[in-house]
């Protein structure tokens, strides 16, 4: 049996879909079987994300409604195959056309055949948000250091206690350690100290998410990049690995150059 | 120019210590509420409590939030039908 993972934020733009991508390609290079299902009906993205476009045939709402079936819908992933399959979102229908009761129908099943289902989840606090944790066992909550993205992952930790889901997980998503550093963002503590909830992993901003995301190829696979690194930290971890968290802070000459003027020791 | 000399020779307070200060007085407000389950199980444990001294109108009994400017209050209004005399 398969575990099931919501990827949730509350606020947009935060980095989810990134995320569930990463994760979800993270876990098949060590060797786990992944279904990755993008619940935001209307607003597909996932399917991009992954370079998976171009292969859609039938989506979540086929399925659930019976018009094929599920192993159908499920596309194959180009680099690992049968290992990582996308479910995509419907993009014409509206956002109630699926129920909670046939989203947990739907992860049951996947869990039998997969050890870890990730469900993307849309923005907001509605109808898809509930749609997406209704199957799930687990939450991870992506922000980012800014102040409504951490005002909003503490209202969605809310809502996940409500509806039983506890103890949820988070990332840190785009910390820009210089920024840190010199006291214009909050920092990993900072954030501890605000939600108080266990973190996950921390993801430096890095321009080349950009990039990967321009090929369809998600960043985890890179073995330069510096994101791909917490990435695959974040999937060792969820596979019950103790990794401690990156270091962000990289010594600039700029850094080196303040410390020196200012008279601290070395 | 002067922001960035004050930055490169220390002592100078970055900005997050402002977004760390507002976003801790945002969330006294968002999180003063409860779920209907725990509103619920607080007002029959204040009936508990109350009806030990005061004969009350439990089915008046309302318990709210006061949300100030930094501050946030529980308001419980409880109508009272008469005082006991002593404690049972």
């Amino acid at each position: 049996m398969g575990k099931v993972i919501v990827i949730t934020s509350g606020k947009g733009g935060v980095g989810k879909t990134t995320t569930t991508a990463n994760l979800g390609t993270g876990l098949a290079a060590m060797g786990q079987k992944v279904c990755l299902v993008d619940t935001d009906i209307g607003l597909r993205n996932l399917d991009v994300v992954m370079g998976l476009e171009n292969r859609i045939v039938y989506d979540l709402l086929h399925v659930v409604e019976g018009q094929c079936r599920l192993r159908q819908a499920l596309i194959k992933d180009k680099q690992f195959g049968d290992r990582l399959v996308l479910l995509p979102a419907p993009q014409t229908r509206e956002k109630d056309a699926v129920t909670p009761e046939q989203m947990k129908k739907l992860t049951d099943e996947l869990r039998e055949e997969y050890d870890f289902v990730l469900l993307d989840s849309p923005a907001g606090i509605e109808h898809g948000f509930k749609n997406a944790i209704a199957g799930a066992d687990t939450a991870i909550v992506v922000t980012t250091p800014e102040i409504a993205a951490v005002r909003d992952a503490d209202r969605i930790i809310g809502l996940l206690e409500a509806a039983e889901l506890y103890d949820p997980h988070l990332i840190i998503n785009r910390v820009r350690p210089n920024m840190v550093r010199r006291g214009d963002m909050m920092s990993i503590s900072d954030i501890d100290d605000i939600l108080a909830i266990d973190i996950l992993g921390v993801v430096p901003d890095d321009q080349d998410i950009i990039v990967s995301t321009n090929k369809g190829e998600p960043i985890v696979t890179d073995p330069k990049s510096r994101a791909g690194q917490a990435y695959r930290n974040i999937v060792r971890r969820l596979l019950g690995e103790d990794v401690p968290l990156m270091n962000l802070q990289e010594r600039t000459v700029m850094h080196w150059f303040k410390r020196l003027l200012s008279g601290e020791a070395h | 120019m002067l922001e960035f000399l004050s930055r490169l020779f220390g002592g100078f307070e970055g900005s997050k210590n402002r977004a760390k200060e507002r976003l801790r007085l945002v969330l006294v407000h968002d999180r003063a509420s409860l779920s209907p389950g725990l509103v619920e199980a607080l007002k029959e444990e204040l009936i508990q409590v109350i009806t030990k001294y005061l004969d009350i109108d439990e089915e008046g009994l309302e318990v709210s939030f006061d949300k100030g400017d930094d501050s946030v209050a529980l308001i419980a209004n409880i109508p009272v039908k008469s005082v006991k005399r002593s404690i049972k």
